[in-house]
């Protein structure tokens, strides 16, 4: 079936914008058709579409593209090649307006518009470094609440970028949809944890206890019952638009709500797992920047053109510094290097404990070049510094991709930031984009080389199993343990 | 119109169901596609095609009879086959879409980002199921060991390559194939896992699943077929209420006798483990107590013996029938959105396979979730493979704990005899 095209041009009600107006003409008419207007008319040939209506005025169907561009081909028969020019046909989303708050507007109002911009980015970059260092000495239950608003805040501003892209607020049940399954998945996430570390917590309170013997069971219901509401709210004219949110919904969910849980679970392995980590994107964010200002000469990527190679392998040098001072600071205190745990008698975290090897002092022989450079034979450090080594080259060589994924979004969607939450520096997603990949690497790094499998979880498990087999293993353990001379201690003790 | 679409797209597939004009093509397009009675278009074509279904159907379920015989290596073999075609199928439609064969790097990026996650799972259920045998291999260890952070590696370079590959005008297309590609993954592969593990669990936890969709689907259609009258969904006008009534009470009858007659065999009840000494599958097993007959008193003061394994699956049944045609319309929504009638045509008469399994994701992951919470508890080797790992004051506290309870059981000779 081939279609011939004709294009009015009007004006909209308000006056400020173009409207084209294509009619799709059939050149053999027929009688009903199931959609008036082809499928890629979405992408209205680089134009913004979003209505395909009929029109009681005409005899077909009425397609209404809005926008400011006159790039519209008169006749075409398939304007299928529309949505590969749809990069280049999206206008702009306009300029954020600016809202810099008063108190800084009236401090900064001698100096020009450009050093205003610098002054405004450095004190909102001072104001969230101390807001990082406050929430620091607030503890671990202020920063899990911490992660999980921004967390919420970084898929509101994915989610109504998507919105604003496929202009679908008119369709109906996808916003409940998307905070829906966010809430689902969050619950899913937060179950486990709660589960794994509160256990003795949640075998007390029977009802605790039902939820998180079924909990995945809970969990996978709840979701269903996403899902086919998703199904029961297609609406004929809709269904690739709606197939797109829930797309864009899901990648977004596995994307910012799992590794927030990463997160999470990195802070419960001890608060320096979360600090240093953090503390290193942040540190070669300035680094690459400075080094970048005052020596910057070769550009590093295309996509980001601000990036030079000088200011990123100067970043890689200095974060790695930063780092081994860093860890060498917060590796003393017990506060930061112990797991958090729960406190059955006091209902509350507590972070007490015997720091293990990774935190304890040890001696290092230097190889001979540095030796004859500093004339020490040994160093003291910890071990964790060098592990910090590894933290801090992967958040300066790998983290930027992130940054670059990011950066390649924005261009994708023409936009200029996630949102303007932050003044100066955009959306939360724009400080925290680097953040999600170092969060995931530092978790699959401590699960494959620090840390050995979590006790509450192990005993959870042995409990649930049979007792045939808990017997066995309890046979196995009493072997091992007596191999290794724990075991005659304990039974001293039991005897006595 | 949907055939004339596909036309102008390159035109690849010949009509098969439809030998009629213009006029009649739209008129079945309207949605009052069951009140098309048989005897108005009296094609031959027609029935030709109802032929090849039948025997296409017929084709596949000997197909089936034959790989469970065949057990348990020849179904993982299957299923994976089965999940790389569905991959390629949906992938291929993606492209199709998008007309993006000239983009660079993107076929090939796919295809890695697969193969990643394969290597993921396969390297856990590996791990999980043949640990004495990954003990032994040097290797092997070293892979099992550091298996997440090779695995996460791996991914990552994938994900470099993806931007990295990022060309000045095609971003947003880039984008979306990179989005799809992991919708993707997210849907088929880890199901297809999900399916192997509930095949370790026992040859019966992956046949009677399958075999009720494929029940529910032969039975709704004959339901449907034969006293079809008020439509159930806009989005597949040819289901009826009448057919998903019938199909459900079909399908939980079946489901009940077909539990019946396997739960009787060790071959389909027990765990499939691995044998150390042959390194083969050995399905031998004393059977646990949902496959024992037990009696049961019905309130009508009779007593029957069941399996009581055939009361799961009557929810498994109503499960497959209940919410599994959810897949099947989500599916059809999806293939109503980009405008394609099956999702491809390696079938005859049935079109992709991805059209013959999409409801079959829904219950193998629904399986999954029921057997973790409500039949199996933990796996024991991995149990104590985690205890052995733990540092030794936790493993003393763990194993004073565990004396405590198990003393408390009665389950340990009294503290004299021990001494």
């Amino acid at each position: 079936m081939s279609y011939k095209w004709a294009v009015a041009k009007e004006k909209n009600i308000l006056g400020n914008a173009d409207l084209y107006l294509l009619y799709e003409i059939p050149v053999k008419p027929k009688s009903h058709m199931e959609d008036g207007c082809h499928p890629s008319l979405f992408f209205c040939v680089g134009l913004q579409l979003y209505l395909c209506q009929k029109s009681a005025s005409h005899a077909s169907s009425v397609c209404v593209c809005q926008g400011s561009d006159s790039e519209l081909k008169g006749e075409k028969d398939v304007p299928s090649d529309g949505e590969a020019k749809a990069d280049s046909g999206v206008p702009d989303v306009p300029a954020p307006a600016d809202d810099t708050p008063e108190v800084l507007n009236k401090a900064l109002s001698g100096l020009s518009s450009r050093w205003k911009n610098w002054w405004v980015r450095g004190i909102l970059t001072l104001a969230m470094i101390s807001f990082f260092f406050l929430i620091i000495y607030l503890g671990p239950i202020v920063l899990m609440m911490i992660v999980l608003i921004v967390q919420i805040k970084c898929f509101q501003e994915i989610i109504t970028i998507g919105y604003s892209v496929y202009h679908s607020y008119h369709l109906p049940w996808f916003r409940t949809l998307s905070w829906y399954f966010l809430l689902c998945v969050n619950y899913f996430f937060y179950g486990e944890t709660v589960t794994d570390y509160f256990f003795s917590l949640v075998q007390r309170e029977e009802p605790l206890r039902i939820l998180s013997k079924y909990h995945r069971f809970i969990s996978f219901a709840l979701y269903l019952t996403g899902f086919c509401m998703f199904v029961l709210s297609l609406v004929k004219k809709h269904y690739r638009l709606q197939f797109y949110m829930f797309g864009w919904t899901h990648v977004t969910l596995l994307i910012v709500v799992t590794q927030s849980h990463l997160i999470i679970h990195n802070l419960f392995e001890g608060m320096i797992w979360f600090i240093v980590p953090i503390s290193c994107v942040i540190c070669n964010d300035i680094m690459a920047y400075m080094f970048g200002f005052f020596f910057g000469r070769t550009p590093l990527i295309k996509l980001s053109p601000k990036k030079t190679w000088e200011g990123f392998i100067g970043g890689l040098f200095s974060t790695i510094v930063f780092g081994i001072m860093f860890s060498y600071l917060l590796a003393g205190y017990r506060y930061f290097v112990c797991p958090v745990e729960f406190n059955n008698d006091s209902n509350s975290f507590q972070v007490d404990c015997e720091p293990s090897d990774l935190f304890q002092l040890q001696d290092y022989a230097l190889p001979a070049v540095l030796e004859s450079f500093t004339g020490w034979s040994t160093v003291r450090l910890y071990p964790f510094q060098i592990h910090s080594i590894a933290l801090s080259s992967f958040a300066s060589i790998v983290g930027p991709f992130g940054g670059f994924f990011a950066s390649g979004f924005k261009r994708a969607f023409k936009i200029k930031d996630f949102a303007n939450t932050i003044p100066g520096h955009g959306g939360i997603m724009d400080r925290f984009d680097c953040q999600y990949l170092m969060a995931t690497f530092v978790n699959v790094y401590i699960a494959s080389f620090i840390r050995g499998p979590n006790p509450s979880k192990v005993i959870q498990q042995l409990l649930a199993l049979r007792i045939d087999q808990q017997l066995h293993i309890f046979n196995s353990l009493k072997t091992h343990l007596t191999e290794k001379g724990l075991l005659p201690a304990l039974e001293e003790a039991a005897a006595a | 119109g949907e055939q004339t679409d596909v036309a102008s797209r390159g035109g690849e597939r010949e009509e098969q169901t439809f030998c009629f004009d213009d006029a009649a093509v739209s008129l079945l397009q309207s949605y009052s596609r069951l009140a098309a009675p048989f005897g108005s278009f009296s094609c031959v074509r027609r029935w030709k095609n109802y032929w090849i279904r039948g025997v296409l159907s017929l084709a596949m379920i000997s197909g089936f009879f034959l790989i469970i015989y065949m057990g348990p290596v020849t179904l993982i073999l299957v299923v994976m086959t089965v999940q790389i075609k569905c991959f390629q199928e949906i992938i291929t439609i993606g492209y199709r879409v998008y007309h993006s064969y000239e983009l660079p790097w993107f076929r090939t990026l796919s295809w890695y980002f697969l193969i990643c996650v394969n290597y993921f799972f396969y390297g856990e259920t590996v791990a999980d199921y043949f640990g004495a045998l990954v003990q032994r291999e040097e290797p092997l260890q070293f892979l099992a060991r550091y298996h997440r952070f090779i695995s996460f590696a791996l991914y990552l370079a994938g994900f470099c390559m993806f931007v990295l590959s990022l060309v000045k005008k095609h971003y947003r297309l880039q984008f979306y194939m990179f989005a799809w590609t992991h919708v993707t993954l997210l849907i088929v592969v880890t199901q297809s896992h999900l399916v192997i593990q509930n095949l370790f669990e026992g040859m019966i936890w992956f046949i009677v699943p399958i075999s009720i969709v494929i029940c529910n689907d032969i039975m709704a259609y004959l339901f449907g077929f034969f006293f079809g009258r008020t439509p159930l969904i806009k989005l597949s006008p040819k289901k009826t209420w009448e057919g998903f009534i019938g199909g459900f009470f079909a399908t939980v009858v079946f489901g009940f006798m077909l539990a019946y007659l396997l739960s009787q065999f060790q071959y389909f009840v027990c765990p499939v483990a691995v044998n150390s000494e042959t390194n083969g599958f050995t399905v031998e097993c004393e059977p646990s107590e949902i496959f024992v007959m037990r009696e049961y008193t019905l309130p009508a003061v009779k007593t029957v013996k069941l399996y009581p394994f055939q009361i799961h699956s009557i929810f498994l049944s109503a499960f497959g029938s209940l919410i599994g045609p959810f897949g099947g319309f989500f599916a059809s929504g999806f293939k109503r959105a980009f405008k394609i009638k099956d999702f491809a045509n390696t079938i005859p008469g049935h079109g992709g396979i991805m059209d013959r399994f999409d409801c079959q994701y829904l219950m193998a992951t629904f399986t999954h979730v029921y057997i973790g919470s409500f039949i199996r508890g933990p796996n024991p080797s991995k149990v104590l493979q985690q205890l052995l790992m733990l540092r030794p004051d936790q493993q003393l506290g763990i194993f004073r704990t565990l004396h405590s309870q198990l003393r408390e059981r009665g389950m340990l000779p009294p503290p004299a005899a021990q001494a």
